[in-house]
């Protein structure tokens, strides 16, 4: 694991020095804290909406910046050829792999502490009501959620070649998760033949990222998710990463890489 | 045409290629399968400064490729230290400069030998002083804050030695080291790989500047068209065909002046 941490830790470093996440990054801050501090006559129903609206922001902006820096980072370790001198050394693509996922997961677990210590910080001076553990469980679940995104667009960089292709057919699939992972077997009890079989498997192969989200919960105050089904849902999440990431090695271990 | 079969026996041999043989997939030839590599065997030994030359498209750069695991091996097997090409731990005691310099430009040379060092487990209590040893000798010891991005293409071969010497290693790989250089460059980049073989390491390089090899080398191989042609000490060759390493690489690979 010395090697991926090595090479995530230079994941890390390029993403903070790159401008183009700190645009994003500014621009998410910004519209969070404008969002967030609103005011619509103290009403508590508007309240709500802002909440919902900044959660919802969040949710977009961690979900964009990770699948953007995950679907560069193999892509461009081959188009700028850093990948050859560092393959040269006691480096296995497996490590290569990880230190990358590693790399963006981290980077993403920065931004989602940012963008929760924020929304918490304007939450609670306008409403006086401090539920710090709802916002950690909330952002725990889904940095876990994050994980599964960013091994699939991990596994996405290694077939599609261009980074922009990858993001953004990861980002329909996850937003059509999100929307309709949840009903997708009702909705093939009303599908013919072939398509009712082909719905139910897809189904139940797919991650369920709706199942990470407990946005609703901060919203309406419903108090915390059991944490013996958040361990559960965070096994979950390891399973798949752990299918993709494996997935992602299988097929670059055997890739031809020529100078 | 071999003048030194047993080359030195007396001495370990530290890069070893049985047979070795390259195919690819191409469209210009009618099986629809290339060969550029073909049944080449080779064996460097400890010490040794060996010169791989042959013309562009030759196999030296697929060979190289072959020998830090870049790409597979249609038959045959390649050794580095004993250990198979294909496990990462063959690369634990080597260093490899690609033909143009490749790095993260987002870090410093510090930076970077600080991240390979990591990659290499050298331990933390050494990491310094060997930064400061590699930038030293390769003189980039005053430029060793400033971002990659800024150096000069001279400055950037030269931090790409500086890598392939953060591990001490036993074998340097170099691909046409000097390419794209201005004089000054060359003649930096050659006393260097001078003062390497004075240390007693093995170098293993390929380059078209034949008027260096024939100074540098001691031993050279010359392929054409994926086939070992010659292989021998620069001295001996160069005295059993009455001609200087140009004139003998030129009638190896069966160039025809127009007339």
């Amino acid at each position: 694991m010395n090697n991926a941490f090595a090479i995530a830790g230079v994941c890390i470093k390029e993403l903070y020095r790159r401008k183009d996440f700190y645009v994003l990054f500014v621009l998410s801050f910004l519209i969070t804290v404008m969002a967030g501090s609103g005011s619509f006559f103290h009403d508590v129903n508007a309240s709500r909406y802002l909440k919902e609206l900044c959660l919802l922001l969040i949710w977009l902006s961690a979900l964009v910046i990770a699948v953007t820096t995950a679907a560069r980072q193999i892509p461009a370790e081959r188009e700028q050829r850093t990948i050859f001198p560092l393959l040269a050394k006691p480096v296995s693509r497996w490590q290569l792999i990880t230190g990358k996922f590693l790399g963006c997961w981290f980077a993403t677990g920065i931004a989602l502490v940012l963008f929760y210590v924020l929304l918490a910080l304007i939450s609670g001076i306008r409403e006086h009501e401090w539920p710090l553990m709802n916002y950690f469980q909330a952002m725990w679940m889904q940095w876990v959620m994050l994980a599964i995104v960013i091994a699939m667009t991990i596994l996405g960089s290694i077939v599609f070649a261009a980074p922009s292709s990858n993001s953004t057919i990861i980002i329909v699939v996850v937003v059509g998760i999100l929307f309709l992972g949840g009903y997708l077997h009702q909705l093939a009890l009303g599908m013919p033949q072939p398509s009712q079989t082909i719905a139910t498997v897809i189904y139940f192969i797919m991650p369920h990222l709706e199942l990470f989200d407990v946005r609703s919960l901060i919203v309406h105050e419903r108090g915390l998710v059991p944490w013996w089904a958040v361990g559960e849902e965070c096994l979950y999440a390891l399973t798949y990463s752990l299918f993709f990431l494996y997935a992602a090695w299988a097929l670059f271990r055997r890739k031809a890489l020529n100078t | 045409m071999n003048t030194d079969a047993p080359s030195n026996p007396g001495k370990k041999a530290i890069l070893q290629i049985d047979n070795l043989c390259v195919e690819y997939r191409s469209r210009e030839s009618k099986g629809g399968v290339k060969r550029a590599v073909n049944g080449l065997t080779l064996v460097v030994r400890e010490g040794e400064v060996f010169g791989f030359l042959g013309p562009n498209g030759a196999g030296k750069t697929t060979t190289m490729n072959v020998l830090l695991g870049f790409t597979n091996a249609s038959s045959g097997d390649a050794f580095l230290f004993g250990a198979n090409v294909r496990e990462p731990i063959a690369r634990q005691r080597i260093g490899y400069l690609p033909e143009l310099t490749y790095y993260y430009k987002f870090l410093t040379a510090e930076e970077l030998l600080r991240f390979y060092a990591k990659i290499f487990r050298i331990p933390k209590s050494e990491t310094e002083s060997r930064i400061d040893a590699v930038l030293k000798l390769v003189e980039l010891d005053h430029a060793r804050k400033r971002l990659i991005k800024t150096y000069s293409k001279g400055m950037q071969q030269r931090a790409g030695l500086a890598q392939a010497l953060i591990n001490n290693p036993d074998l340097l790989i170099l691909d046409e080291p000097t390419s794209g250089l201005d004089p000054i460059g060359r003649m930096k980049v050659r006393e260097i790989i001078q003062r390497l073989k004075n240390e007693g390491k093995t170098v293993f390089f390929s380059s078209h500047e034949l008027g260096e090899v024939e100074t540098i080398c001691d031993r050279v191989a010359i392929l054409n068209q994926g086939e070992l042609k010659v292989e021998g000490r620069v001295t001996e060759l160069v005295s059993q065909y009455q001609c200087n390493l140009e004139q003998l690489f030129l009638k190896v690979i069966g160039y025809q002046p127009a007339s």
